[in-house]
């Protein structure tokens, strides 16, 4: 296993049409933990993460993984706040990341029925995914991203639109595959969420990070006027 | 009253035309044996070869960009409504003994009438493909980048998870090319027991007047492209139950 952290952003920024959508931002991340970023709507935290991932091409500055970035990349998944279901069955969408990076048909298929027993998906593997529900669409989504082990998550608000079960049971598989040792970078609407997850807070207003701390701290200490406004549920401009 | 003959005429030719499509397909009429096998037989080759290219080319406009892309879909679009007539004679031309390809001996051969059929349906099965592609494309964008995918993967992909779409693509390009008279016209010549198919013995027997067996054809040929069609949408839809 390469090591990705510490990563180090520098003035690093996403523009689309002139405006932009973040940055710079200047960041150092370490290797242990969950971050959950939040704020308000349109402050950039989808951007940061696409950003980060290299699926947002980086408009100004740089980002620094420890080791290449083309085996950063390759150590790295990314769910979506909209899954993307291929038009598959389930066993099909979860052997697909695996065949790809060259394992047999046996072994992926083996791997993938493991990796769907254990978020529940078990009893559907030859079920079309785009018929699934949208929590067994998400954590199909979750499961298709852990199933190469990566080193590192990217979870763009994976529980938006779920209900209290699905999202239970996808912090479980979260909370299971940090504790396994995967760094989990996840951005949320859900501040309960964010407290039941969170080891560090990235707060960011108008695309850039107002406060980075640890989550003792940001939830329980003294966070800014800006951050106790937002935890309070005031509109933060 | 006369308008009323005529009518009636018409009917009768086409009843006539019925029953002889009826006797020429229950006594298995070994011409029309021949040359059904033999329109079956350039029009599926050309189908092979030609979805071979388009599919592909469909996908990798989707998927790619690159600075003549625009273009390239506008000149597909384009290419769509190419007359078969020109096309036959373009190949004819380079087919002929005095042309590039002479030496072939390719002219007044089913081969040549293959190569014609494939030249019209590559950009109509190529365009549709990529229309339904694009829309595909749009759908895995994200993920398929965030995988770290190559070209050629993404293009598999596609392919794949879109044979649904793309059979559609290939049976617009098998209709297109198990009616066209042009082209196989000009560039097979429609030579009996050589070269001689459905559409072009159908032109043959109506310049003849034979109506009730051009006519007679005429029935072989819809239900011969209506029985491809239906054989191809039951292997697709077998082959797994659900549909997207």
């Amino acid at each position: 296993m390469s090591n990705l952290f510490p990563v180090t952003l520098e003035g690093a920024s996403v523009r689309r049409a002139g405006k932009t959508l973040v940055g710079p931002v200047d960041l150092e991340l370490q290797a242990k933990g969950v971050t959950i970023v939040i704020g308000p709507n349109g402050a950039g935290k989808t951007s940061l993460l696409r950003m980060m991932h290299g699926i947002a091409r980086l408009g100004g500055g740089s980002i620094r993984w420890a080791c290449p970035p083309e085996e950063a990349r390759a150590h790295q998944a990314f769910v979506f706040q909209q899954p993307i279901m291929m038009r598959r069955s389930v066993l099909g969408n979860l052997t697909y990341p695996l065949r790809l990076a060259g394992q047999s048909r046996a072994d992926a298929r083996d791997r993938a029925i493991q990796a769907a027993t254990e978020v529940g998906l078990g009893d559907m593997l030859d079920r079309p995914a785009p018929y699934l529900s949208g929590g067994e669409r998400q954590k199909l989504a979750l499961a298709r991203a852990l199933i190469t082990r990566p080193e590192l998550l990217f979870l763009d608000e994976p529980c938006a639109s779920l209900d209290g079960r699905a999202t239970r049971e996808i912090e479980e598989i979260l909370t299971r595959a940090a504790a396994a040792g995967t760094r989990l970078i996840m951005s949320t609407h859900d501040m309960g969420q964010a407290r039941r997850l969170a080891s560090e807070v990235l707060f960011l207003l108008n695309g850039n990070i107002h406060e980075h701390s640890p989550a003792k701290v940001f939830f329980d200490g003294t966070p800014s006027a800006q951050a106790q406004a937002f935890l309070k549920g005031d509109i933060v401009e | 009253m006369l308008v009323q003959c005529a009518f009636g005429d018409d009917i009768l030719e086409i009843w006539s035309g019925i029953t002889e499509a009826f006797w020429l397909l229950v006594t298995l009429d070994a011409d029309l044996v021949e040359i059904t096998l033999r329109s079956l037989y350039v029009t599926l080759t050309a189908l092979v070869i030609a979805s071979a290219i388009a599919l592909p080319l469909g996908a990798l406009l989707a998927v790619r960009r690159f600075r003549a892309r625009r273009m390239t879909i506008a000149v597909l679009n384009a290419l769509m409504g190419l007359p078969p007539v020109v096309v036959g004679l373009i190949v004819y031309v380079m087919l002929s003994r005095s042309g590039p390809f002479g030496v072939l001996g390719l002219l007044f051969t089913p081969t040549a009438m293959i190569i014609a059929q494939v030249i019209i349906i590559v950009p109509l099965i190529a365009s549709i493909a990529h229309q339904a592609l694009r829309e595909l494309w749009s759908d895995y964008h994200d993920l398929l980048i965030s995988m770290n995918t190559t070209q050629t993967q993404r293009v598999q992909a596609l392919l794949w998870d879109g044979r649904r779409a793309l059979l559609t693509a290939s049976l617009a390009g098998f209709g297109r090319a198990i009616g066209e008279v042009g082209a196989i016209m000009v560039v097979g010549g429609n030579i009996d027991h050589h070269t001689r198919v459905l559409t072009t013995a159908i032109a043959l027997e109506t310049g003849k007047g034979e109506f009730a067996l051009a006519l007679g054809l005429g029935f072989v040929l819809i239900a011969m492209a209506i029985a491809v069609n239906l054989a191809i949408h039951v292997i697709g839809q077998t082959e797994r139950g659900g549909r997207w």
